[in-house]
């Protein structure tokens, strides 16, 4: 495997890198090239995201129809959402969003301390975006706007607003845990970047992260609108 | 950030420079990305801003138009659509195709679909869920007139769906407006 491997590099003249390659743990066995691995990761990651929008996608389309049946209630119903604390987690996600992509791009030139610098700026954005949601969360909970067959609400001229919260807390929890998730794989990719693992020959791993962190934002880019803005 | 001194590269970098990571550094970059968050933030104040205008439907449609846009820059510039090799577009964009796909289907069944009224169709009162009338079914002045409250539909019964709920609504596709309920 080995001596075929060798040899096949050798051919493009490139043998002292493939070389250098069987000594470094970070390059799997079954790979030939630090590139063939990343944009098979890359493929892998993709793949995981297209689900993702799916995942996502199903409850926009009920969303959507559900909207069309009880107009007036959901139009009643997000009258209850703060707009601006929306929007305020909205630019914290954008931020965020940017932090990552800037913590990719130092990985991509083996700045060891910008990378954990933007990496920490991204978890404490996904941790503030958290906080401000929790927020939201204990206000809706107090007013009795809950899902379904929780909701308790008085006065509302409009029935039916309970579908319009079951959307809200269902589309905003999945999208929650997936911040924590995101949270998740960002920390445990500062930490394998305190450790020294990642240089321009190497960083899958920051780039897949920031990968999973820009969905998490895309989605929180359709949720603000309809959830919070459409009227 | 984007004023940091030049990169430090280490001797592994030196060594593998030219292993297939050289494009990489060529694209993006903090201005492009600097930029690019701008862009995302004005479209942001536009789109707040819009929703205080009454468009009426195009409310709805600029909304979705600015967070495509928005979306676009996303995955353009920071997941590095613009720059990969085309097999991460083509697998994200076969997502977005069939999301599209199931969105029409489900819309085109909405508009095409003729309300009926099913006569087996019970309707019973959530516990606490709209008060005293909760368990009273309105008199129906027959479907088909705005602010019928007959439940006409075709659609699911969500358990926990008060009776007053016009779910023959999404049937019909008439967007009638839901009847109004007295408070208690």
């Amino acid at each position: 495997m080995n001596q075929s491997l060798t040899t096949d590099v050798d051919v493009r003249g490139e043998h002292h890198l493939a070389h250098e390659a069987e000594h470094d743990s970070r390059l799997q066995h079954h790979f030939a090239t630090f590139e063939q691995q990343f944009d098979a990761a890359k493929i892998g990651m993709w793949l995981f995201l297209a689900t993702e929008v799916l995942l996502f996608g199903g409850l926009f389309v009920g969303f959507a129809l559900q909207q069309a049946a009880h107009p007036l209630a959901f139009l009643e119903a997000h009258h209850h959402l703060d707009k601006r604390l929306g929007a305020l987690n909205t630019v914290v996600l954008l931020f965020s969003s940017f932090t990552a992509v800037m913590a990719v791009w130092s990985a991509q030139h083996s700045r060891r301390k910008a990378t954990t610098t933007y990496l920490l700026i991204t978890l404490v954005c996904a941790a503030m975006f958290l906080v401000v949601k929790g927020f939201e969360y204990h206000h809706k909970f107090e007013e009795g706007l809950l899902p379904g067959m929780f909701y308790h609400h008085q006065g509302d001229t409009v029935p039916n607003q309970f579908i319009f919260y079951s959307f809200y807390f269902m589309m905003t929890g999945l999208h929650g845990i997936h911040v924590l998730a995101g949270m998740g794989a960002i920390t445990w990719v500062l930490i394998r970047n305190l450790r020294g693992e990642f240089n321009s020959t190497y960083y899958s791993p920051v780039d897949l992260a920031a990968l999973y962190w820009h969905l998490v934002d895309l989605i929180w880019i359709y949720l603000f609108p309809l959830l919070y803005l459409i009227t | 950030m984007a004023t940091e001194s030049a990169a430090h590269l280490d001797t592994t970098h030196a060594q593998t420079h030219s292993l297939s990571e050289d494009p990489h550094h060529e694209h993006g970059g903090p201005k492009i990305y600097a930029a690019v968050l701008g862009g995302l933030l004005v479209l942001t104040i536009i789109t707040v801003a819009a929703s205080y205008v009454n468009f009426g439907t195009g409310n709805v449609i600029v909304a979705l138009l600015i967070a495509s846009i928005k979306g676009s820059l996303v995955a353009l510039f920071f997941m590095h659509l613009r720059w990969d090799k085309p097999m991460s577009a083509i697998i994200f964009c076969v997502s977005l195709f069939f999301l599209a796909l199931f969105l029409i289907g489900c819309y085109t069944d909405l508009i095409a679909r003729p309300p009926t009224e099913p006569t087996n169709l019970k309707v019973t009162a959530p516990p606490n869920q709209l008060g005293p009338q909760g368990g009273q079914i309105a008199p129906s002045p027959g479907h088909g007139v705005p602010g019928a409250m007959s439940p006409s539909g075709g659609g699911p019964i969500i358990p926990g769906a008060s009776p007053e709920g016009s779910y023959g609504g999404a049937a019909a596709g008439t967007n009638r407006p839901t009847p109004q309920v007295p408070q208690h």
